[in-house]
């Protein structure tokens, strides 16, 4: 070993022990303590036992999962609808205004999205500007009570996770190979045909990482149901806080973190097997 | 194919999109400056929001903890990643493609199970909640982001660098003060302004590892939104919203500048 090795062992001991301590140790104990009792003075206790799993098999945490996976599902393909085009134009698009347009998606993902959840309450509440808008349109009469609705709880989704569909949608668009797309009208495909097999199978990725990154989250930023949705909406993340901070009962709301960690798992595996065999990552 | 110029009906598009994104902070922006407790209309403009933010004594004490907090979060997440990206690059060793992994399971994994193993974590050390743990847990949650802004810069440099500076007798430490560190300084530092705003804008898992003793904006904020619109609400976060939106465009032109 030569001397000057002592920089690399330094920095590889510094990041491996940062990584076990704050990244892996709390992911082991969250595990483990899924499968531990919860206790009144200790929180979590022994014995081990599988029955906070058994308990989520009771109607009404199924319920609250059959509610967010339909509430999530519907957020990722509404912005899987609306942010695809937007991603495809601006990738294509050479303007001189590209740079500008870039920021103007990225700004929203960095912006605080209890903020922004904020603001929309002023745009959907009974007097707010989209029904004063659509009353103004005469499209409607009476305004419509959307907040404090599961569909603001939506809006609100929409509206926050729609820049992490838009941004590997891009990066997956902008590495589009033309020639494949030249190739294919070449060979007589029209538009639609090129689309449908050249230009949806090549952006998969994008779409599938989009996809991650905006239903994980749109189950569990508590946040959002709990200002723009009221009381009624319980998502699977106001039940792990619940769980956590009110309730108290540290092994339920660790077996619920835990199977949302297996749901992340599979969605990492339905990504890499959409990406195999080619260096096709397209991460943010 | 067009692609240089958008016709009319994509640029529409565009324009419903941004439009979605930015008018209801346009409209938040515009309220804080409303001279009236409740109504939608416009009854002049006003100051007088900003003017009782201005008094509100435990907001400022919150803000200035978010902005200590923000500041330490980011430079340790910056000072970790930039050793974390150098070795990752510039190293072959035993665990390299697991702390790859890692890296992007922690980008993509909900905030909300990191808030709860960490929570678990510091209970078990016996580490009590307050700005220690808020501390630890944010820098945890950046790292990942600065480790993938360092490392792109990275990947664009020219590996010829590092041998010449190894032919020329440098030792790896040297390299990395002397050579990587300068090369890599606005991704860097983009990765710390980013980390800021990331720490100065976390809800979730600052919900779960922070103590009454350390009260910080984001939980704050959440605490007045919970209770109802308040006109005072609309100025605090219209002064948030500016501020980070200064952020991210210095961090952008300096993430573009000569990359």
């Amino acid at each position: 070993m030569k001397p000057d090795q002592h920089f690399k062992y330094t920095s590889l001991s510094l990041i491996f022990t940062w990584f076990f301590l704050f990244a892996l140790l709390p992911f082991c104990l969250i595990v483990t303590a899924s499968f531990l009792s919860q206790s009144e003075s200790h929180l979590i206790n022994t014995p081990l036992t599988f029955d906070n799993y058994k308990a989520l098999n009771h109607f009404i945490y199924l319920r609250i999962f059959e509610k967010s996976f339909v509430i999530a599902g519907i957020t990722t393909l509404c912005c899987l609808l609306l942010g695809y085009p937007f991603a495809y134009i601006i990738a294509r698009h050479q303007g001189r205004f590209k740079n500008l347009l870039l920021l103007l998606i990225i700004i929203p993902f960095w912006t605080s999205s209890l903020i922004r959840s904020y603001a929309l309450i002023a745009m959907i509440k009974a007097k707010g500007i989209l029904n004063s808008v659509l009353i103004l349109l005469g499209i409607i009469h009476q305004p419509l009570p959307i907040l404090f609705t599961n569909t603001a709880v939506m809006i609100g989704l929409v509206y926050n996770l729609l820049p992490f569909m838009i941004l590997p949608i891009m990066t997956n668009v902008e590495r589009l190979d033309n020639r494949l797309i030249d190739a294919a009208h070449d060979l007589g495909a029209n538009k639609i045909t090129t689309f449908r097999k050249i230009i949806i199978p090549l952006t998969a990725p994008g779409m599938i990482a989009g996809s991650i990154l905006v239903f994980l989250p749109a189950m569990t930023l508590f946040y959002i149901p709990d200002i723009l949705g009221g009381a009624k909406s319980i998502l699977l993340g106001n039940l792990i806080q619940n769980q956590f901070l009110i309730a108290e009962n540290w092994p339920m709301g660790a077996a619920v973190s835990t199977v949302l960690t297996i749901i992340l798992a599979l969605f990492i595996g339905i990504y890499a097997l959409a990406t195999r065999g080619g260096k096709r990552r397209v991460w943010l | 194919m067009n692609t240089n110029s958008p016709t009319l009906g994509k640029s529409t598009y565009l324009g419903l999109i941004y439009l979605f994104f930015y008018l209801p902070i346009l409209i938040l922006i515009v309220y804080s400056f409303n001279n009236t407790q409740y109504s939608l209309l416009w009854h002049g403009f006003t100051w007088q929001w900003y003017g009782e933010l201005f008094q509100d004594h435990d907001l400022w004490i919150a803000a200035w903890h978010s902005f200590f907090l923000g500041i330490t979060a980011a430079t340790l997440s910056t000072l970790i990643g930039a050793i974390a990206s150098v070795s990752l690059y510039r190293y072959r060793f035993f665990g390299r493609n697991f702390l790859n992994g890692l890296v992007f399971i922690l980008i993509l994994s909900p905030e909300i199970v990191m808030g709860a193993a960490l929570l678990i974590l510091f209970t078990f050390i016996h580490l009590p909640l307050g700005f220690t743990s808020l501390l630890l847990a944010h820098t945890s949650f950046c790292l990942p982001f600065v480790i993938v802004t360092a490392y792109s810069r990275l990947i664009s440099l020219d590996k010829n660098i590092f041998e010449a500076a190894k032919d020329l007798g440098a030792t790896d430490g040297f390299i990395f003060l002397r050579i990587v560190l300068p090369l890599i300084l606005p991704a860097l530092f983009a990765g710390w302004l980013l980390s800021f705003t990331l720490s100065l804008d976390d809800v979730i898992i600052s919900y779960f590892v922070s103590g009454p003793e350390f009260d910080i904006l984001p939980l704050r904020i959440y605490a007045m939104v919970r209770t109802g619109i308040k006109p005072e609400i609309n100025a605090l976060c219209s002064v948030l919203f500016i501020l980070t939106l200064l952020l991210v465009t210095l961090s952008e032109v300096v993430r573009r500048k000569k990359s």
